[in-house]
Protein backbone atom coordinates (compact mmCIF):
# COMPACT_ATOMS: atom_id res chain seq x y z
CA UNK A 1 0.00 0.00 0.00
CA UNK A 2 3.02 2.29 0.35
CA UNK A 3 3.93 1.77 -3.33
CA UNK A 4 2.67 5.12 -4.51
CA UNK A 5 3.99 7.03 -1.51
CA UNK A 6 6.85 9.43 -1.96
CA UNK A 7 8.88 9.79 1.20
CA UNK A 8 11.40 11.90 -0.72
CA UNK A 9 9.28 14.87 0.28
CA UNK A 10 10.72 14.58 3.77
CA UNK A 11 14.30 14.60 2.54
CA UNK A 12 13.61 17.67 0.44
CA UNK A 13 12.11 19.61 3.29
CA UNK A 14 13.90 18.48 6.46
CA UNK A 15 15.73 21.74 6.94
CA UNK A 16 12.47 23.65 7.02
CA UNK A 17 10.80 21.03 9.21
CA UNK A 18 13.51 20.90 11.83
CA UNK A 19 15.45 24.17 11.71
CA UNK A 20 12.31 26.28 11.51
CA UNK A 21 9.53 24.10 12.85
CA UNK A 22 11.12 21.94 15.52
CA UNK A 23 13.35 24.76 16.78
CA UNK A 24 10.26 26.86 17.42
CA UNK A 25 8.43 23.97 19.10
CA UNK A 26 11.33 23.20 21.43
CA UNK A 27 11.97 26.86 22.24
CA UNK A 28 8.34 27.47 23.11
CA UNK A 29 8.21 24.26 25.17
CA UNK A 30 11.34 25.10 27.15
CA UNK A 31 10.47 28.74 27.84
CA UNK A 32 6.85 27.99 28.73
CA UNK A 33 7.92 25.12 31.00
CA UNK A 34 10.42 27.28 32.90
CA UNK A 35 8.00 30.20 33.13
CA UNK A 36 5.13 27.90 34.02
CA UNK A 37 7.04 26.17 36.81
CA UNK A 38 8.17 29.48 38.34
CA UNK A 39 4.72 31.06 38.14
CA UNK A 40 3.08 27.79 39.18
CA UNK A 41 5.31 27.56 42.25
CA UNK A 42 4.37 31.11 43.25
CA UNK A 43 0.68 30.29 42.79
CA UNK A 44 1.10 27.13 44.90
CA UNK A 45 2.80 29.18 47.63
CA UNK A 46 -0.06 31.69 47.51
CA UNK A 47 -2.54 28.87 47.80
CA UNK A 48 -0.78 27.37 50.83
CA UNK A 49 0.15 30.69 52.45
CA UNK A 50 -2.72 30.68 54.92
CA UNK A 51 -3.00 34.44 54.47
CA UNK A 52 -6.33 36.08 53.78
CA UNK A 53 -7.52 36.45 50.17
CA UNK A 54 -4.36 35.15 48.42
CA UNK A 55 -5.36 31.45 48.55
CA UNK A 56 -8.78 32.29 47.08
CA UNK A 57 -7.22 34.25 44.23
CA UNK A 58 -4.88 31.36 43.46
CA UNK A 59 -7.69 28.85 43.60
CA UNK A 60 -9.96 30.82 41.28
CA UNK A 61 -7.09 31.30 38.83
CA UNK A 62 -6.20 27.61 38.74
CA UNK A 63 -9.78 26.41 38.42
CA UNK A 64 -10.54 29.00 35.76
CA UNK A 65 -7.54 28.08 33.61
CA UNK A 66 -8.12 24.39 33.99
CA UNK A 67 -11.72 24.62 32.87
CA UNK A 68 -10.97 26.32 29.55
CA UNK A 69 -9.81 24.59 26.36
CA UNK A 70 -6.25 25.59 25.51
CA UNK A 71 -7.16 26.61 21.96
CA UNK A 72 -9.69 29.06 23.34
CA UNK A 73 -7.11 30.60 25.65
CA UNK A 74 -4.64 30.94 22.79
CA UNK A 75 -7.21 32.73 20.68
CA UNK A 76 -8.42 34.84 23.52
CA UNK A 77 -4.99 36.09 24.43
CA UNK A 78 -3.94 36.73 20.86
CA UNK A 79 -6.90 38.96 20.17
CA UNK A 80 -7.39 40.44 23.62
CA UNK A 81 -3.89 41.15 24.93
CA UNK A 82 -3.28 44.02 22.45
CA UNK A 83 -6.42 45.74 23.74
CA UNK A 84 -5.62 45.07 27.39
CA UNK A 85 -2.14 46.48 26.76
CA UNK A 86 -3.66 49.52 25.13
CA UNK A 87 -5.99 50.01 28.06
CA UNK A 88 -3.18 49.68 30.61
CA UNK A 89 -0.74 52.00 28.89
CA UNK A 90 -3.45 54.29 27.62
CA UNK A 91 -2.10 54.15 24.07
CA UNK A 92 -4.11 55.25 21.05
CA UNK A 93 -3.92 51.95 19.22
CA UNK A 94 -3.88 48.35 20.36
CA UNK A 95 -0.26 47.49 21.15
CA UNK A 96 1.37 44.99 18.84
CA UNK A 97 2.18 41.67 20.43
CA UNK A 98 3.88 39.24 18.10
CA UNK A 99 2.45 35.78 17.62
CA UNK A 100 5.44 34.26 19.39
CA UNK A 101 5.21 36.50 22.47
CA UNK A 102 1.49 35.99 22.58
CA UNK A 103 1.78 32.20 22.43
CA UNK A 104 4.58 32.20 25.01
CA UNK A 105 2.52 34.28 27.46
CA UNK A 106 -0.50 32.10 26.87
CA UNK A 107 1.31 28.83 27.41
CA UNK A 108 3.10 30.13 30.50
CA UNK A 109 -0.12 31.32 32.11
CA UNK A 110 -2.02 28.20 31.10
CA UNK A 111 0.60 25.68 32.16
CA UNK A 112 1.23 27.55 35.42
CA UNK A 113 -2.21 26.40 36.54
CA UNK A 114 -1.24 22.76 36.04
CA UNK A 115 2.29 23.15 37.39
CA UNK A 116 0.92 24.91 40.48
CA UNK A 117 -1.17 21.87 41.36
CA UNK A 118 1.90 19.66 41.00
CA UNK A 119 4.02 21.96 43.15
CA UNK A 120 1.24 22.22 45.72
CA UNK A 121 1.25 18.45 46.07
CA UNK A 122 5.05 18.57 46.24
CA UNK A 123 5.12 21.16 49.01
CA UNK A 124 2.46 19.28 50.95
CA UNK A 125 4.48 16.07 50.64
CA UNK A 126 7.24 17.59 52.82
CA UNK A 127 6.72 16.77 56.51
CA UNK A 128 5.60 19.75 58.62
CA UNK A 129 8.62 19.23 60.87
CA UNK A 130 10.96 20.34 58.10
CA UNK A 131 9.42 23.78 58.05
CA UNK A 132 9.41 23.86 61.84
CA UNK A 133 13.10 22.93 61.96
CA UNK A 134 13.94 25.64 59.43
CA UNK A 135 11.95 28.20 61.44
CA UNK A 136 13.54 27.06 64.68
CA UNK A 137 16.98 27.73 63.20
CA UNK A 138 15.92 31.31 62.47
CA UNK A 139 15.31 31.00 58.73
CA UNK A 140 12.64 33.35 57.39
CA UNK A 141 9.67 32.10 55.36
CA UNK A 142 11.44 32.80 52.07
CA UNK A 143 14.76 31.30 53.22
CA UNK A 144 12.95 28.22 54.46
CA UNK A 145 11.08 27.88 51.18
CA UNK A 146 14.17 28.51 49.06
CA UNK A 147 16.65 26.30 50.91
CA UNK A 148 14.58 23.61 52.59
CA UNK A 149 11.03 23.12 51.31
CA UNK A 150 11.14 23.86 47.58
CA UNK A 151 14.35 21.94 46.78
CA UNK A 152 12.80 18.84 48.33
CA UNK A 153 9.36 19.43 46.79
CA UNK A 154 10.96 19.99 43.40
CA UNK A 155 12.95 16.79 43.63
CA UNK A 156 9.95 14.76 44.71
CA UNK A 157 7.87 16.16 41.88
CA UNK A 158 10.47 16.24 39.12
CA UNK A 159 9.08 13.17 37.29
CA UNK A 160 5.57 14.63 37.28
CA UNK A 161 6.82 18.06 36.23
CA UNK A 162 8.69 16.56 33.31
CA UNK A 163 5.73 14.42 32.31
CA UNK A 164 3.61 17.56 32.27
CA UNK A 165 6.31 19.18 30.13
CA UNK A 166 6.00 16.35 27.62
CA UNK A 167 2.28 17.07 27.45
CA UNK A 168 3.15 20.73 26.95
CA UNK A 169 5.48 19.75 24.10
CA UNK A 170 2.55 18.06 22.35
CA UNK A 171 0.17 20.92 23.11
CA UNK A 172 2.42 23.50 21.46
CA UNK A 173 1.14 22.16 18.14
CA UNK A 174 -2.04 24.12 18.84
CA UNK A 175 -0.26 27.34 17.89
CA UNK A 176 -1.28 26.48 14.32
CA UNK A 177 -4.39 28.54 15.02
CA UNK A 178 -2.14 31.63 15.04
CA UNK A 179 -0.53 30.53 11.75
CA UNK A 180 2.80 30.04 13.52
CA UNK A 181 5.18 27.59 11.94
CA UNK A 182 5.91 25.06 14.63
CA UNK A 183 6.94 21.53 13.70
CA UNK A 184 3.42 20.35 12.92
CA UNK A 185 2.64 23.61 11.17
CA UNK A 186 5.71 23.21 8.96
CA UNK A 187 4.82 19.63 8.15
CA UNK A 188 1.29 20.69 7.34
CA UNK A 189 2.42 23.44 4.97
CA UNK A 190 4.76 21.13 3.06
CA UNK A 191 2.12 18.43 2.95
CA UNK A 192 -0.39 20.73 1.35
CA UNK A 193 2.06 22.40 -1.00
CA UNK A 194 3.32 19.06 -2.34
CA UNK A 195 0.09 17.12 -2.01
CA UNK A 196 1.77 14.55 0.26
CA UNK A 197 -0.56 14.64 3.25
CA UNK A 198 -0.31 11.03 4.37
CA UNK A 199 3.48 10.87 4.19
CA UNK A 200 4.01 14.11 6.07
CA UNK A 201 1.48 13.48 8.83
CA UNK A 202 2.80 9.96 9.26
CA UNK A 203 6.31 11.35 9.55
CA UNK A 204 5.17 14.05 12.01
CA UNK A 205 3.53 11.39 14.18
CA UNK A 206 6.71 9.29 14.20
CA UNK A 207 8.79 12.33 15.21
CA UNK A 208 6.42 13.34 18.03
CA UNK A 209 6.33 9.78 19.29
CA UNK A 210 10.12 9.41 19.19
CA UNK A 211 10.78 12.66 21.02
CA UNK A 212 8.21 11.91 23.73
CA UNK A 213 9.31 8.32 24.14
CA UNK A 214 12.98 9.22 24.56
CA UNK A 215 12.04 12.04 26.92
CA UNK A 216 10.04 9.71 29.12
CA UNK A 217 12.96 7.26 29.25
CA UNK A 218 15.23 10.10 30.34
CA UNK A 219 12.72 11.12 33.00
CA UNK A 220 12.84 7.65 34.46
CA UNK A 221 16.64 7.64 34.59
CA UNK A 222 16.73 11.11 36.06
CA UNK A 223 14.21 10.11 38.69
CA UNK A 224 16.59 7.49 40.02
CA UNK A 225 19.48 9.93 40.07
CA UNK A 226 17.82 12.79 41.99
CA UNK A 227 15.97 10.65 44.53
CA UNK A 228 16.66 11.78 48.08
CA UNK A 229 18.25 9.15 50.27
CA UNK A 230 15.90 8.41 53.14
CA UNK B 1 6.28 3.30 77.33
CA UNK B 2 7.50 0.63 79.66
CA UNK B 3 10.16 0.92 82.24
CA UNK B 4 12.33 -1.66 80.55
CA UNK B 5 12.88 0.72 77.61
CA UNK B 6 14.59 3.16 79.91
CA UNK B 7 18.32 2.75 79.71
CA UNK B 8 20.49 3.97 82.50
CA UNK B 9 22.20 7.26 81.95
CA UNK B 10 25.90 6.84 82.26
CA UNK B 11 26.90 7.71 85.79
CA UNK B 12 29.04 10.67 86.65
CA UNK B 13 31.64 10.38 84.00
CA UNK B 14 35.09 9.15 84.15
CA UNK B 15 36.16 11.99 81.78
CA UNK B 16 33.27 11.34 79.36
CA UNK B 17 34.25 8.13 77.66
CA UNK B 18 31.22 9.00 75.56
CA UNK B 19 29.85 8.55 72.18
CA UNK B 20 31.86 6.91 69.42
CA UNK B 21 34.96 7.73 71.47
CA UNK B 22 35.36 11.21 70.06
CA UNK B 23 39.02 12.11 70.10
CA UNK B 24 39.85 15.54 71.36
CA UNK B 25 36.90 16.18 73.59
CA UNK B 26 39.19 18.56 75.42
CA UNK B 27 39.74 21.42 72.98
CA UNK B 28 36.22 21.30 71.55
CA UNK B 29 34.77 21.56 74.99
CA UNK B 30 35.73 25.20 74.90
CA UNK B 31 33.48 25.84 71.92
CA UNK B 32 30.49 26.51 74.05
CA UNK B 33 32.20 29.06 76.19
CA UNK B 34 33.34 31.18 73.25
CA UNK B 35 29.85 32.47 72.59
CA UNK B 36 29.23 36.16 72.99
CA UNK B 37 28.29 37.16 76.50
CA UNK B 38 24.59 37.04 77.17
CA UNK B 39 23.22 40.54 77.65
CA UNK B 40 22.59 41.05 81.29
CA UNK B 41 18.94 40.65 82.08
CA UNK B 42 17.43 40.53 85.47
CA UNK B 43 14.63 38.10 84.68
CA UNK B 44 14.85 34.38 83.93
CA UNK B 45 16.00 33.09 80.54
CA UNK B 46 12.55 31.72 79.80
CA UNK B 47 9.48 32.93 81.64
CA UNK B 48 6.20 31.21 80.90
CA UNK B 49 3.39 33.13 82.53
CA UNK B 50 -0.21 31.94 82.61
CA UNK B 51 -0.16 30.42 79.14
CA UNK B 52 -3.36 28.89 77.78
CA UNK B 53 -3.94 27.46 74.35
CA UNK B 54 -6.97 26.11 72.53
CA UNK B 55 -7.42 24.09 69.36
CA UNK B 56 -10.90 25.33 68.54
CA UNK B 57 -12.97 24.45 71.60
CA UNK B 58 -10.44 22.01 72.96
CA UNK B 59 -8.10 23.45 75.55
CA UNK B 60 -4.61 21.96 75.30
CA UNK B 61 -2.81 24.22 77.78
CA UNK B 62 -4.34 25.63 80.93
CA UNK B 63 -2.72 28.53 82.71
CA UNK B 64 0.85 27.19 82.59
CA UNK B 65 3.41 29.12 84.59
CA UNK B 66 7.05 28.16 85.01
CA UNK B 67 10.49 29.54 84.29
CA UNK B 68 14.01 28.56 83.35
CA UNK B 69 16.87 30.59 84.75
CA UNK B 70 20.27 30.92 83.15
CA UNK B 71 22.28 27.72 83.45
CA UNK B 72 19.31 25.76 84.73
CA UNK B 73 18.16 22.40 83.35
CA UNK B 74 14.39 22.00 83.50
CA UNK B 75 12.89 18.65 82.62
CA UNK B 76 9.20 18.55 81.71
CA UNK B 77 7.59 15.15 82.03
CA UNK B 78 4.11 13.75 82.02
CA UNK B 79 1.87 11.30 80.17
CA UNK B 80 1.38 11.63 76.41
CA UNK B 81 -1.26 14.18 75.55
CA UNK B 82 -0.43 16.23 78.62
CA UNK B 83 0.61 19.21 76.48
CA UNK B 84 4.31 19.19 77.30
CA UNK B 85 5.43 19.15 73.66
CA UNK B 86 2.92 21.87 72.83
CA UNK B 87 4.23 23.98 75.68
CA UNK B 88 7.87 23.74 74.60
CA UNK B 89 6.88 24.61 71.01
CA UNK B 90 5.18 27.72 72.34
CA UNK B 91 8.51 28.88 73.76
CA UNK B 92 9.99 29.62 70.32
CA UNK B 93 6.60 30.42 68.82
CA UNK B 94 6.35 27.35 66.61
CA UNK B 95 2.89 27.04 68.17
CA UNK B 96 0.77 30.10 68.87
CA UNK B 97 -1.04 30.49 72.17
CA UNK B 98 -4.08 32.57 72.99
CA UNK B 99 -3.58 33.65 76.58
CA UNK B 100 -0.66 34.49 78.82
CA UNK B 101 2.85 35.55 78.01
CA UNK B 102 6.23 33.98 77.29
CA UNK B 103 9.46 35.93 77.39
CA UNK B 104 12.81 34.60 76.22
CA UNK B 105 15.80 36.55 77.46
CA UNK B 106 13.52 39.48 78.18
CA UNK B 107 11.82 39.46 74.75
CA UNK B 108 8.08 38.89 74.58
CA UNK B 109 7.62 36.28 71.89
CA UNK B 110 3.95 36.99 71.20
CA UNK B 111 4.67 40.66 70.65
CA UNK B 112 3.98 41.62 67.03
CA UNK B 113 7.13 43.75 67.00
CA UNK B 114 9.37 40.83 67.94
CA UNK B 115 11.64 39.68 65.15
CA UNK B 116 10.83 35.98 65.45
CA UNK B 117 13.48 34.58 63.08
CA UNK B 118 16.14 36.52 64.99
CA UNK B 119 14.86 35.33 68.35
CA UNK B 120 14.58 31.73 67.18
CA UNK B 121 18.13 31.79 65.86
CA UNK B 122 19.27 32.22 69.48
CA UNK B 123 17.08 29.40 70.78
CA UNK B 124 18.30 25.95 69.79
CA UNK B 125 15.68 23.29 69.27
CA UNK B 126 15.96 19.54 68.92
CA UNK B 127 12.95 17.62 67.62
CA UNK B 128 11.59 14.17 68.28
CA UNK B 129 12.06 13.19 64.63
CA UNK B 130 15.45 14.95 64.19
CA UNK B 131 14.25 16.95 61.17
CA UNK B 132 17.61 17.07 59.48
CA UNK B 133 17.26 18.29 55.90
CA UNK B 134 17.45 15.07 53.87
CA UNK B 135 18.51 16.73 50.61
CA UNK B 136 21.60 18.30 52.19
CA UNK B 137 24.83 16.66 53.34
CA UNK B 138 25.62 16.66 57.06
CA UNK B 139 28.08 19.50 56.47
CA UNK B 140 25.44 21.56 54.69
CA UNK B 141 22.85 20.76 57.35
CA UNK B 142 25.20 22.25 59.92
CA UNK B 143 26.21 25.32 57.92
CA UNK B 144 22.97 26.34 56.20
CA UNK B 145 21.47 28.46 58.99
CA UNK B 146 24.86 29.77 60.10
CA UNK B 147 25.35 31.25 56.65
CA UNK B 148 21.79 32.36 55.92
CA UNK B 149 20.86 33.67 59.36
CA UNK B 150 24.12 34.64 61.04
CA UNK B 151 25.87 35.65 57.82
CA UNK B 152 28.96 33.58 58.48
CA UNK B 153 31.19 32.73 55.55
CA UNK B 154 31.09 29.22 54.13
CA UNK B 155 34.54 28.41 55.51
CA UNK B 156 33.71 29.74 58.96
CA UNK B 157 30.38 27.92 59.07
CA UNK B 158 31.84 24.63 57.91
CA UNK B 159 34.72 24.83 60.38
CA UNK B 160 32.29 25.50 63.21
CA UNK B 161 30.06 22.67 62.03
CA UNK B 162 32.93 20.26 61.78
CA UNK B 163 34.18 21.12 65.27
CA UNK B 164 30.73 20.45 66.72
CA UNK B 165 30.44 17.27 64.71
CA UNK B 166 33.69 16.13 66.28
CA UNK B 167 32.25 17.01 69.65
CA UNK B 168 29.32 14.65 69.14
CA UNK B 169 31.70 12.04 67.73
CA UNK B 170 30.56 12.10 64.12
CA UNK B 171 33.31 13.93 62.28
CA UNK B 172 33.86 10.98 59.95
CA UNK B 173 30.29 11.26 58.67
CA UNK B 174 30.46 14.91 57.54
CA UNK B 175 30.13 14.12 53.83
CA UNK B 176 27.20 11.74 54.22
CA UNK B 177 23.48 12.44 53.92
CA UNK B 178 21.06 12.14 56.85
CA UNK B 179 19.41 9.04 55.38
CA UNK B 180 22.73 7.20 55.66
CA UNK B 181 22.96 7.67 59.43
CA UNK B 182 21.23 5.81 62.23
CA UNK B 183 18.58 7.53 64.32
CA UNK B 184 20.93 8.17 67.20
CA UNK B 185 23.56 9.62 64.89
CA UNK B 186 20.97 11.83 63.20
CA UNK B 187 19.82 13.16 66.54
CA UNK B 188 23.40 13.94 67.56
CA UNK B 189 23.84 15.84 64.27
CA UNK B 190 20.60 17.70 65.05
CA UNK B 191 22.01 18.73 68.43
CA UNK B 192 25.22 19.88 66.75
CA UNK B 193 23.19 21.83 64.20
CA UNK B 194 21.39 23.68 66.97
CA UNK B 195 24.62 24.35 68.87
CA UNK B 196 26.25 25.78 65.75
CA UNK B 197 24.02 28.84 66.15
CA UNK B 198 25.54 29.62 69.57
CA UNK B 199 22.17 29.40 71.29
CA UNK B 200 21.53 31.03 74.64
CA UNK B 201 19.14 28.21 75.54
CA UNK B 202 18.39 24.75 74.15
CA UNK B 203 14.93 23.20 73.85
CA UNK B 204 14.60 19.44 73.52
CA UNK B 205 11.25 18.03 72.45
CA UNK B 206 11.27 14.31 73.31
CA UNK B 207 14.71 13.88 71.75
CA UNK B 208 14.91 10.15 72.41
CA UNK B 209 11.29 9.06 71.90
CA UNK B 210 11.73 8.11 68.25
CA UNK B 211 14.96 6.20 68.81
CA UNK B 212 15.59 2.50 69.07
CA UNK B 213 16.35 1.68 72.70
CA UNK B 214 20.03 0.93 72.06
CA UNK B 215 20.54 4.43 70.64
CA UNK B 216 18.99 6.38 73.48
CA UNK B 217 22.15 6.33 75.55
CA UNK B 218 24.42 8.00 73.00
CA UNK B 219 22.02 10.94 72.65
CA UNK B 220 21.51 11.30 76.41
CA UNK B 221 25.27 11.29 76.91
CA UNK B 222 25.60 14.32 74.64
CA UNK B 223 22.81 16.05 76.54
CA UNK B 224 24.33 15.26 79.91
CA UNK B 225 27.63 16.67 78.80
CA UNK B 226 25.90 19.79 77.53
CA UNK B 227 24.13 20.25 80.85
CA UNK B 228 27.39 19.85 82.76
CA UNK B 229 28.92 22.63 80.69
CA UNK B 230 26.27 24.98 81.96
CA UNK B 231 23.93 25.16 78.98
CA UNK B 232 20.46 26.41 79.85
CA UNK B 233 18.10 23.63 78.84
CA UNK B 234 14.40 22.87 78.75
CA UNK B 235 13.84 19.20 78.07
CA UNK B 236 10.62 17.34 77.41
CA UNK B 237 11.36 13.68 77.98
CA UNK B 238 10.21 10.38 79.41
CA UNK B 239 13.77 9.59 80.47
CA UNK B 240 13.40 9.93 84.22
CA UNK B 241 16.95 8.69 84.70
CA UNK B 242 18.15 11.76 82.83
CA UNK B 243 15.85 13.96 84.91
CA UNK B 244 17.13 12.48 88.16
CA UNK B 245 20.75 12.93 87.21
CA UNK B 246 20.97 16.34 85.56
CA UNK B 247 17.74 18.25 86.12
CA UNK B 248 17.69 21.18 88.50
CA UNK B 249 13.93 21.33 88.28
CA UNK B 250 11.39 18.74 87.24
CA UNK B 251 8.01 19.95 86.04
CA UNK B 252 5.18 17.45 85.96
CA UNK B 253 2.34 18.14 83.51
CA UNK B 254 -1.01 16.46 83.10
CA UNK B 255 -4.03 17.37 80.97
CA UNK B 256 -2.54 20.64 79.77
CA UNK B 257 -1.66 21.99 83.16
CA UNK B 258 1.42 22.05 85.38
CA UNK B 259 0.65 19.81 88.33
CA UNK B 260 3.80 20.30 90.32
CA UNK B 261 7.39 21.44 90.01
CA UNK B 262 10.43 21.05 92.18
CA UNK B 263 13.80 19.39 92.47
CA UNK B 264 14.09 15.86 91.08
CA UNK B 265 14.18 14.55 94.64
CA UNK B 266 10.95 16.32 95.49
CA UNK B 267 8.95 15.50 92.36
CA UNK B 268 10.38 12.08 91.50
CA UNK B 269 11.26 11.04 95.05
CA UNK B 270 8.24 12.11 97.04
CA UNK B 271 5.57 13.69 94.84
CA UNK B 272 2.86 15.61 96.63
CA UNK B 273 0.19 15.12 94.03
CA UNK B 274 -1.67 11.86 93.49
CA UNK B 275 -1.56 12.25 89.72
CA UNK B 276 2.24 12.49 89.79
CA UNK B 277 2.44 9.43 92.00
CA UNK B 278 0.28 7.33 89.70
CA UNK B 279 2.28 8.46 86.65
CA UNK B 280 5.58 7.62 88.32
CA UNK B 281 4.41 4.23 89.46
CA UNK B 282 3.21 3.50 85.93
CA UNK B 283 6.50 4.56 84.36
CA UNK B 284 8.87 3.09 86.87
CA UNK B 285 6.69 0.08 87.58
Amino acid sequence: MFSNFDFGVILNSWRYLFLDGMTFTLTLTALAAVGGVILGTLIAMMRLSGLPVLPQIAKVYVNFMRSLPLVLVIFWFYFLVPYIGQWIIGAERPIQVGAFSSSLITFTLFEAAYFSEIMRAGIQSIPKGQGAAASALGLTYWQSMGSVILPQAFRNMLPVLLTQTIVLFQDTSLVYVLSITDFLGAASKIAQRDGRLVEMYLFAAVVYFTVCFIASLLVRRLQRRVAIIR
Amino acid sequence: MTSSAMPPVSPVPEPQAAVDAAPGTGPVGTLLTERPPVPATTGPMIAIDGVSKWYGDFQVLTNCTTSVTKGEVVVVCGPSGSGKSTLIKCVNALEPFQKGQITVDGTKIADKKTNLPKLRSRVGMVFQHFELFPHLSITDNLSLAQRKVLGRSRDEAEAKGLALLERVGLKAHAHKFPGQLSGGQQQRVAIARALAMNPIVMLFDEPTSALDPEMVGEVLDVMVELAREGMTMMVVTHELGFAREVADTVVYMDQGGIVEAGTPAEVLGGPREARTRSFLSAVIG
